[in-house]
């Protein structure tokens, strides 16, 4: 019900919408009636006042009808699009508040459909509902007691009509919902190969291989195709079968109504009306089949909203806190991202103090981004602590952690605005003297100054209109900008040339000597005045001091030493 | 894109199932003869239960067993009708996002380049669906409202002109009310279609880019920017919701006139003697269903102009200019000589980029481009893959114009490894195997070893078959990097593009696959961006880049002594 209770704030709505809906229905029901009146007593009495004044009062009903309904439609259509838009508002602060271990498991693509498809049609489900799955039943019901009212005996016909409608409807979506589910999934199937695939253009062009990539859409649309066709052979029982059903109502209901008449207990007037029942109740059903389609189908997108919004809400367990009088401590940590104990990351400690720049290096898989993970508080130590300070990093609130750490991430992400609006993403009330001393630390300036607009120069969706080595920078910049006492450069100066690289390592040394530095790094040279190096191999810390310290007595190191220098001489 | 060439086109879509069509359309009607019979026939029962022991049951008999054949008929075709139905709208829908597919496999990377994923993502998902579903929803209640209103006035006709007529001349009413809710609801549409398409992009920004708003603990902020356009979305839904749901009421309530109407006229009429009561009460149920054609109508029109909006941008995709690819091909077995000459290339045609280049390369030279970055080493790399082409001058391979050639015929002679990698949701060996499917596992395996990429993929828990997600999952960009080396090793072709190929590799491991390199480059053309010089240092070629122009070139011992731009470069790296 998560996805629904956004309908609480609209009570007022909920409630006024079916009940002027309801009224207009009820209005409806007292036009078989009024129809009886008029040929038991006006034809029959060739009394024309007595018809004139009774189709005025059919003008009547139909005027309060107009006005009930659509007051109904508009509290029903604000019901709909107000918790629609809280529940897209909802869904998009949960995911958001995902941990980084539940985005990975659930991937985007399908976080994506549900914050837009899936919310659509939650919303027209709701406001479809309101409007009509309430008046339906209510007018079949309606009908049902009027019936009884006109002629108790032959009204038992209704009841079983109604029960055998009811029982459709519950079978066909019995039947159809996870018939439905399967076809949503099929379809996120479809949306992740067309994303995957404007996004890999380049490659897919270079390998020529736009008709495989083709094909591959085809048979992932073929599936979607045939999914599709098992829940439209099911739902489409639905309309057809309340047809046969209210028909043979109907020979039943006029064949015991003659027997009636016969016996001189009813009126033919009666059976007009009886039957006129009837027939708003086909009417009805014919919408509500249509309906009960998009209902479930909205029933479905529900589920999988509902399945996000009820991902457990990532609670950090307490850790204890330790007097460390270090920085930055890792007392025996290890980490494993899948329960399965393969460590990324094995028994790892060490500390750093207040000010020193630290260099991380290994080879690719050796868990530095793991390192960082876990100093982020983005993931939690499989077993161990890390402190900052004196605290626990599992007890620092978000706010705690935003103050006291800075990242730049390897791969450098862009969003759609500004210079400006890009590098104060983490800082928004950033001065313009911190922001122009974050872009010349980050050699940023020359980019800036290239633009014709500056900082207030648009930047596309995913940076687009920036080289590699250009949004590594202003990512930088994006950091600096911040001025927290703990900055992370994880490997973010792959993308640019040595000369940048120098140069940028320089202005950071000479920026701020309080700030403690984490650098992780491919090269050698990028680390060797670090304070501190961290060298990782498989997970495991194979050796930690200066670069001096390390040539002497690590191996691994030595090993990354010779070959960055064998490289350039 | 006018509503009238979407139409004309999303028909086109429609004839491919013309069958289909056909047989809905006669299905259709039979459903729609045998549910506008019944009420005649239960008239013309009612009519034989005068009063007390005043009933016919004989005609009475024959007239319910019509009834049972009608319903039974029009149940059956209606059931298939709907199969149909639901065939052409899936079908079509699948045939246009294919097309739409297929087309971006066609245009010129520049469409891509600019325009947002989410939105191309969106057009080609979410807006074909809608569409599917207003297209479903129209053949269900077009077909059948329109053969119900032209069935309705036949069997009124029948009964009684003056009743019939009185429902003709009320029916225009009808259609005036639809008709001005529509136009009014469609402008509501396009407008809430619009802000839909800003939140998805919104969306998709933030969704796909989610570690960074983290780690930035911005959440907050990017959810009050979402609820901004958010908000926005809503108070436009709202109003194409309302007025859009004001027309079910607005033409029932005409239907309820007409109902009154018959009422009236039908009672005089039996009061008169010219009709009976059965009559009567078949004028009414058909007055009552009346309604329920054009409130379908009304409420498909609504619907369909939803869907055509969509139809329309799905339709922008499959319209897209496709890049007018040349005929020719480049000759078999080629050498991989380079001649380019006074090429102009900018991708703003207002500010220009690169102005003149000129180079040449021998078969199995290596060029080497350096440059800070920005330079336009990257698009040196476009140009040469043929993603986008020359304003000016000509780039020529063993003499011919790569512009005469089909984009196929180059770069089948050309292998490609870029600094961002990208690795589709797959296995490891498909994303090996990527253009090369008929590779065998030793191959691969060879590949992978040659790449060095062996030894991580053998701890991979599943090896080989190991899955990984979307955009590489959880692998490390070093590691996507080896991937898409050993995808170029799996098959080198005679040309190649080393675009920052190993930048995010750690040293070690790029030491040995730069012997592997060494090995692949040899007797191949090759081009090489990297900020590792060694590779550089043994080029043929190297091109100085500054801002788009070559500022120096020659051999590295050349430019060393020339004591420039790339000397500085050069020297920068030991310090």
């Amino acid at each position: 019900m998560k996805s629904l209770s956004f309908l609480k704030s609209y009570k007022k709505e909920v409630i006024l919408a079916p009940t002027f809906k309801l009224l207009e229905a009820s209005f409806e029901l007292f036009v078989p009636l009024v129809v009886k009146d008029i040929i038991d007593n006006g034809i029959r009495n060739s009394d024309k006042g007595y018809i004139i004044m009774r189709c005025l009062l059919l003008v009547l009903l139909a005027v309060v009808g107009l006005v009930s309904s659509i007051t109904a439609q508009y509290f029903a259509a604000r019901a709909a699009t107000g918790a629609g838009t809280k529940l897209r508002s909802a869904l998009f602060r949960k995911i958001q508040s995902l941990s980084f271990k539940q985005i990975d498991d659930t991937g985007s693509a399908t976080l994506i459909t549900r914050m837009t498809s899936d919310v659509n049609q939650i919303q027209t489900g709701i406001n479809m509902f309101l409007r009509l799955l309430l008046r339906s039943p209510f007018i079949v019901v309606g009908a049902v007691i009027m019936a009884y009212y006109v002629d108790f005996k032959t009204a038992h016909i209704f009841t079983v009509v109604a029960l055998l409608l009811s029982l459709i409807v519950f079978l066909v979506m019995f039947f159809t919902i996870p018939k439905y589910k399967l076809v949503q999934n099929q379809l996120d199937d479809v949306l992740l190969h067309t994303k995957e695939n404007i996004k890999g253009v380049r490659v897919i062009r270079a390998f020529t291989q736009e008709e495989n990539e083709v094909k591959a859409f085809k048979g992932e649309n073929a599936k979607l195709l045939k999914l599709q066709k098992i829940s439209n052979a099911i739902s489409s029982i639905m309309n057809p079968a309340t047809f046969v059903v209210i028909n043979l109502g109907i020979i039943a209901l006029i064949y015991a109504g003659a027997v009636r008449v016969d016996y001189g207990i009813i009126t033919q007037g009666a059976v007009v009306a009886l039957y006129n029942y009837m027939s708003q109740i086909l009417v009805e059903l014919i919408k509500l089949a249509n309906l009960i389609i998009t209902e479930t189908k909205a029933l479905a997108c529900k589920n999988r909203v509902d399945a996000v919004l009820s991902m457990e809400e990532y609670k950090k367990p307490a850790g204890k806190d330790k007097i460390t009088n270090h920085l930055v401590t890792f007392h025996n940590v290890s980490l494993s991202y899948n329960d399965n104990r393969e460590y990324s990351l094995h028994n790892i400690s060490f500390n750093v103090d207040k000010g020193e720049t630290i260099g991380i290096i290994g080879g690719t898989g050796s868990g530095k981004t793991s390192l960082i993970n876990l100093l982020c508080g983005f993931y939690e130590p499989t077993i161990g602590s890390v402190y900052i300070g004196d605290k626990n990093i599992l007890n620092m609130s978000d706010k705690e952690l935003d103050n006291s750490i800075s990242l730049v991430m390897q791969r450098a992400v862009m969003f759609r605005g500004t210079i400006r609006e890009n590098i104060t993403f983490g800082k928004y009330n950033a001065s313009d003297a911190d922001i122009e001393n974050a872009v010349a630390v980050s050699q940023s300036d020359v980019i800036v100054e290239k633009k014709s607009r500056g900082l207030e120069e648009f930047i596309l969706e995913q940076g687009k209109n920036l080289s590699g080595g250009q949004k590594q920078r202003l990512s930088i910049a994006r950091a600096l900008v911040r001025n927290t006492p703990i900055l992370i450069l994880d490997d973010s100066f792959s993308a640019l040339d040595y000369q940048t690289d120098k140069k940028l390592r320089k202005a950071l040394e000479e920026s701020s000597k309080d700030r403690t530095t984490f650098i992780i790094s491919q090269r050698t040279s990028t680390i060797q005045n670090c304070n501190k190096i961290l060298v990782l191999s498989e997970g495991e810390l194979v050796g930690i001091g200066t670069h001096n310290e390390l040539l002497e007595n690590c191996s691994e190191y030595k090993d990354i030493y010779i070959s960055c220098n064998r490289e350039v001489s | 894109m006018k509503s009238s060439f979407i139409i004309k086109r999303v028909l086109k879509y429609i004839m491919k199932y013309k069958l289909s069509f056909i047989s809905s359309f006669v299905l259709t009607t039979v459903t729609t003869i045998c549910s506008l019979y019944i009420p005649v026939l239960a008239g013309r029962a009612i009519d034989d239960i005068v009063g007390k022991g005043n009933v016919n049951f004989k005609s009475l008999m024959v007239s319910l067993s019509y009834i049972l054949i009608a319903l039974i008929a029009g149940g059956i075709s209606q059931y298939i009708a709907n199969i149909f139905n639901n065939k052409i709208s899936n079908g079509t829908v699948k045939d246009m996002r294919e097309e739409a597919f297929e087309n971006l496999q066609n245009v010129p990377v520049s469409y891509i380049d600019t325009q947002e994923v989410g939105d191309i993502v969106s057009r080609v998902i979410a807006d074909a669906e809608q569409f599917a579903d207003g297209l479903i929803l129209g053949f269900q209640n077009l077909f059948s409202g329109v053969m119900t209103i032209v069935g309705t006035l036949f069997f009124l006709f029948t009964i009684n002109v003056w009743i019939a007529l009185i429902v003709v001349i009320l029916t225009p009413l009808s259609l005036f009310v639809s008709k001005f809710i529509s136009k009014k609801t469609y402008k509501y549409f396009q407008k809430q279609s619009i802000q839909r398409g800003k939140a998805t992009a919104h969306i998709e920004e933030m969704i796909s880019n989610i570690k960074t708003v983290k780690s930035y603990h911005k959440e907050d902020k990017v959810c009050k920017d979402f609820d901004e356009i958010n908000e926005e979305l809503g108070r436009d839904s709202l109003k194409a919701t309302f007025f859009s749901s004001i027309t079910n009421p607005g033409t029932r309530f005409v239907n309820s006139m007409v109902y009154a109407a018959v009422g009236l006229g039908g009672a005089f009429f039996a009061v008169a003697g010219g009709i009976t009561v059965g009559n009567l009460s078949a004028s009414l149920a058909y007055a009552n269903q009346y309604t329920k054609p054009f409130n379908d109508i009304t409420g498909v029109i609504t619907e369909l102009q939803n869907a055509i909006a969509c139809a329309g941008r799905l339709l922008e995709v499959i319209d897209a200019e496709p890049y007018p690819d040349k005929k020719g091909r480049l000759p078999e077995n080629i050498k991989g000589s380079f001649e380019v000459e006074n090429v102009d290339f900018s991708y703003d045609k207002s500010v220009s980029l690169i102005e003149g280049l000129n180079f040449s390369l021998k078969s199995g030279q290596r060029l080497a481009i350096v440059g800070p970055t920005g330079c336009g080493k990257t698009t040196i790399i476009n140009l040469l893959m043929g993603f986008y082409d020359v304003d000016k001058g000509e780039i020529m391979v063993d003499g011919v114009d790569i512009n005469t050639v089909s984009k196929k015929s180059l770069r089948q002679n050309m292998g490609m490894v870029l600094q961002e990698t990208w690795l589709k949701s797959g296995t490891i060996r498909e994303n090996i195997a990527f253009g090369n499917e008929s590779a065998t596992d030793e191959e691969i395996i060879e590949a992978a070893k040659a790449s060095h990429a062996h030894s991580f993929i053998k701890r991979l828990s599943k090896g080989y078959d190991t899955y990984v997600g979307e955009d590489g999952g959880n692998l490390s960009i070093g590691q996507k990097q080896l991937i898409s080396i050993t995808r170029l090793m799996l098959n080198p072709p005679p040309i190649l593009i080393l675009d920052e190929a190993t930048s995010s590799i750690d040293l070690v491991t790029e030491q040995r696959i730069t012997r592997s390199f060494m090995k692949l480059m040899k007797g191949r053309t090759c081009f090489v961006v990297a900020h590792r010089l060694k590779t550089i240092v043994e080029s043929d070629l190297i091109l100085v880049m500054k801002d788009g122009n070559v500022v120096e070139r020659g051999t590295h011992r050349e430019l060393l002594s020339e004591n420039g731009f790339y000397s500085e470069l050069y020297k920068s790296q030991f310090e």
